[in-house]
């Protein structure tokens, strides 16, 4: 019998995958749980995206929120933003998508070892940080301090908050949780996320700092930790640009001499500096 | 018995022995010829399909035919084509996916088609296809397939237009390797031949069934001869030693809204430059609705949805689709592919419809440093 | 038991300050203790008042019809709350509510006033010091006013 899918290149070419589940975390976004076609899962490190595809409708970059260590089923975190996340977000159970992936360059994690380490998520920015938190959580004595810095508009607009209050009553992990604005109910920090760095915890000579989230607040919190004295070299963004064939030929996400997505989407701030502040580039 | 690195003659009554010869290989030969009043390439299988006796004169928005006062085979300087659009396809299908019960199955393309033999290949244009090497042989199967098949004759250029500056670029004008075989045209009132360098084993295969003689030291003279002229016809310069670093200091120069100005943001530089990549994807569903195909068709940065990202796009103003193009061509090109992506050939000079100069905005911006100094 | 000058020296804003310098901004200070949901000023109160914070949380609130009180921003331990007291006509901007137990050093606004009249060098110190919160409390609120985590504009 023919196998139902049979591809050259899993780079170019999707593979099938099934929902077995999804979770809507907010209004507007989704967390898919999909398991692969051929049964084989995907393998991935943290900070790595996948090209998602619905018949007809198009294909989207969209980072991969599993955890590295437990590649099946792969968790994808979506925010419906246009037509073809829109769509994937209505997925049911039992429906299929193509997967193509894993494509780019993660988070630092092996660097890192050793050091002290600070992640800052604005918005849907934990979606790409969150197998970060959970390889540094399945190894946490490789670390120093670690502090996870979380921003968003509202304490409505909280991504994976079950999974934060776990996380936040941890001792060996420093969380901290501000929003945009909230009502008295509200018991945390309200600010933008760029303030919390004061108050987190680390020592800046040997520190790590990643950040994922709109490219302003990385902006300013790239300020926010060079005053704290955590440099460039030791400083990692994930960026966001129009990834499309996601192999480095269509030439749409180019970022100054940079492709997004092989050479990125997780730079170290110094390899991207001097084009982090131009517009329109 | 010819060998590669060997040089020959062809006599112009026996050219079309070669392609005679490149045929019966099973190659499908595309060279210049003359349509809609212009050197296009296109299928050729005759010499009488090349652009006999036909020139082409060229300024920064003007390309004119006009007819040579001798024979010459190859005596113009090329139009907007090159061999770009048969091996980086304007359009191609990457996969189709078809729906079964619940789910889809994807399937690749089909790959196999004739290899292609490129007749008349300019210096540049052969700078232009290692560069676009580097771009997709290693992650585009279908570039890929045609590539590795294609036979390349090379003709040494015995003239240059206005807008060439091959020279500036180190890519011109004598080919000196990238082909399998390279032809030199000399005319003289007595005599009209070629003198055939043999680059690959394939190349001398080629010459293996085709009558040639060999060459003499004054053959080989007159084709340095040749070249010596195509390099003094030169129309442009650019001084390109230092322009990466010229640029990346000058992202944020006036130059860029004075060009700005005067830009349409046709994109007619980027389809006609033989190195420009970009390419988008797009899916196209059958009225059924059960099989769709992903397709890639050639995309430009000048156009504004190129860097379209959820709720608006990064390069919005024609100041910051100029700047890229022109600093990813001469500058980040570099340090992304260790080349320069201009090879000089001039053509977005040529087909600029406004007649914007590549190598005149790099003089603006490397002049106007020079007035107020840089540090 | 420890002066307030040995207390606020130990707070962020007040560092390094000149002890001579402490013991006359000290004189005018005094230690409180404001238990969760209670508040140290409301929005409309006359500003006679000047916070450093050195435990717990405060929320800055602007009552909104229909929305009640929002929050807009906490200030914690090692931060500062207050500048109303400083300008005409001293009236308080929003409400403060401690979100938990909050101790902090309450310092009188009028009292500081006249000794920063009195000691121009010492008042330049520390405006210098309260302008640098103003301004980043004023960058925090430009980043906030862009809503960067709203819903996507589609331009398209």
């Amino acid at each position: 019998m023919d196998p139902p899918w049979t591809q050259s290149d899993p780079l170019l070419t999707p593979r099938p995958y099934r929902v077995t589940r999804n979770r809507r975390e907010l209004q507007d976004t989704v967390t898919l749980e999909l398991e692969s076609g051929d049964g084989a899962p995907l393998s991935f490190s943290a900070g790595q995206f996948n090209m998602l595809y619905l018949f007809g409708i198009g294909e989207v970059p969209i980072s991969i929120s599993g955890s590295p260590h437990e590649p099946d089923p792969l968790v994808h975190t979506i925010r419906s933003v246009g037509a073809v996340t829109k769509a994937i977000c209505g997925l049911k159970r039992g429906q299929t998508l193509g997967v193509r992936g894993p494509f780019g360059k993660g988070w630092p994690l092996e660097a890192a070892i050793g050091q002290d380490l600070v992640l800052i998520a604005g918005g849907i920015g934990l979606a790409p940080l969150r197998p970060a938190v959970r390889q540094v959580i399945a190894q946490r004595d490789r670390y120093g301090k670690v502090s996870l810095l979380v921003g968003a508009r509202t304490p409505k607009d909280l991504l994976y908050l079950a999974e934060l209050k776990e996380w936040r009553s941890r001792f060996d992990l420093q969380v901290l949780i501000t929003v945009d604005s909230a009502g008295a109910d509200w018991r945390s920090h309200v600010g933008v996320v760029t303030m919390l760095i004061s108050k987190a915890e680390f020592e800046a000579g040997e520190t790590v700092a990643m950040i994922c989230g709109p490219e302003v607040m990385m902006r300013f919190c790239v300020a926010e930790l060079r005053k704290r004295g955590v440099v460039a070299e030791n400083t990692y963004l994930s960026m966001e640009r129009n990834m499309k064939c996601a192999v480095g030929y269509c030439g749409h996400c180019q970022f100054g001499p940079t492709f997004v997505c092989k050479d990125g989407p997780v730079f170290p701030l110094a390899r991207i500096e001097p084009f982090f502040r131009m517009r329109g580039v | 018995m010819v060998s590669p690195n060997s040089k020959v003659i062809l006599e112009r009554d026996r050219l079309q022995t070669i392609l005679d010869a490149i045929r019966a290989q099973g190659f499908r030969i595309l060279g210049p010829t003359v349509r809609d009043e212009a050197i296009i390439y296109d299928d050729i299988s005759r010499v009488e399909d090349l652009p006999i006796g036909w020139t082409d004169e060229q300024g920064a928005g003007r390309y004119r035919l006009c007819k040579r006062s001798d024979q010459a085979v190859f005596g113009f300087i090329g139009g907007a084509h090159s061999s770009k659009q048969f091996l980086f396809l304007p359009r191609e299908m990457i996969w189709k996916v078809v729906r079964e019960g619940k789910g889809f199955r994807f399937v690749d393309t089909q790959r196999d088609s004739a290899p292609l033999a490129f007749f008349g290949v300019r210096s540049c244009d052969l700078h232009a296809i290692s560069i676009q090497d580097k771009v997709f042989m290693p992650v585009d199967p279908g570039y890929r397939a045609r590539r590795e098949k294609a036979l390349i004759v090379a003709v040494q250029c015995g003239l240059a237009g206005k807008t060439c500056f091959c020279a500036s670029m180190g890519t011109g004008p004598r080919a000196t390797g990238d082909f399998d075989l390279a032809l030199t045209e000399i005319l003289e009132k007595q005599r009209h031949y070629f003198v055939v360098e043999i680059g690959t084993q394939r190349g001398a295969e080629i010459m293996e069934h085709v009558s040639h003689q060999a060459a003499a030291a004054s053959d080989l003279e007159k084709a340095e001869a040749a070249t010596r002229r195509a390099l003094s016809q030169m129309g442009r310069t650019m001084e390109a030693s230092d322009v990466k670093d010229l640029l990346y200091r000058n992202y944020e120069h006036p130059q860029w809204d004075d060009v700005a100005r005067r830009c349409l943001t046709c994109a007619n530089c980027t389809l006609v430059c033989p190195t420009c990549f970009c390419s988008s994807l797009e899916d196209a569903t059958d009225l059924s609705g059960d099989q769709s195909e992903r397709r890639r068709q050639w995309d430009s940065c000048f156009n504004l949805e190129h860097s379209y990202l959820h709720g608006g796009n990064i390069r919005s103003s024609p100041k910051a689709r100029y700047r890229q193009w022109m600093t990813h061509k001469l500058a980040t090109w570099q340090d992304q592919f260790g080349t320069s992506g201009c090879v000089g050939c001039g053509r977005c000079i040529t087909w600029c419809p406004v007649g914007i100069d590549i190598t005149a905005e790099v003089r603006a911006i490397r002049e106007s440093e020079k007035r107020h100094g840089n540090d | 038991m420890e002066t307030i000058d040995a207390v606020i020296a130990e707070h962020p804003f007040f560092k390094g300050l000149d002890p001579s310098v402490l013991r006359i901004v000290g004189g005018c200070g005094s230690n409180v203790r404001v238990n969760a949901g209670e508040y140290l000023f409301h929005e409309g109160d006359e500003a006679e008042r000047f916070y450093a914070v050195r435990h717990g949380m405060v929320a800055l609130e602007i009552y909104v019809p229909q929305r009640g009180q929002v929050t807009v921003q906490t200030v914690g331990a090692g931060e500062i709350i207050g500048w109303s007291w400083l300008f005409p006509p001293y009236v308080c901007q929003f409400s403060a509510r401690a979100v938990e137990i909050v101790r902090a050093t309450s310092f009188d606004g009028a009292c500081l006033r006249k000794k920063c009249d009195e000691d121009t060098a010492m008042g330049y110190e520390l405006m210098k010091r309260l302008a640098h919160v103003v301004s980043q409390r004023l960058e925090a609120t430009r980043l906030q006013l862009l809503d960067i985590y709203g819903p996507a504009v589609d331009t398209k």
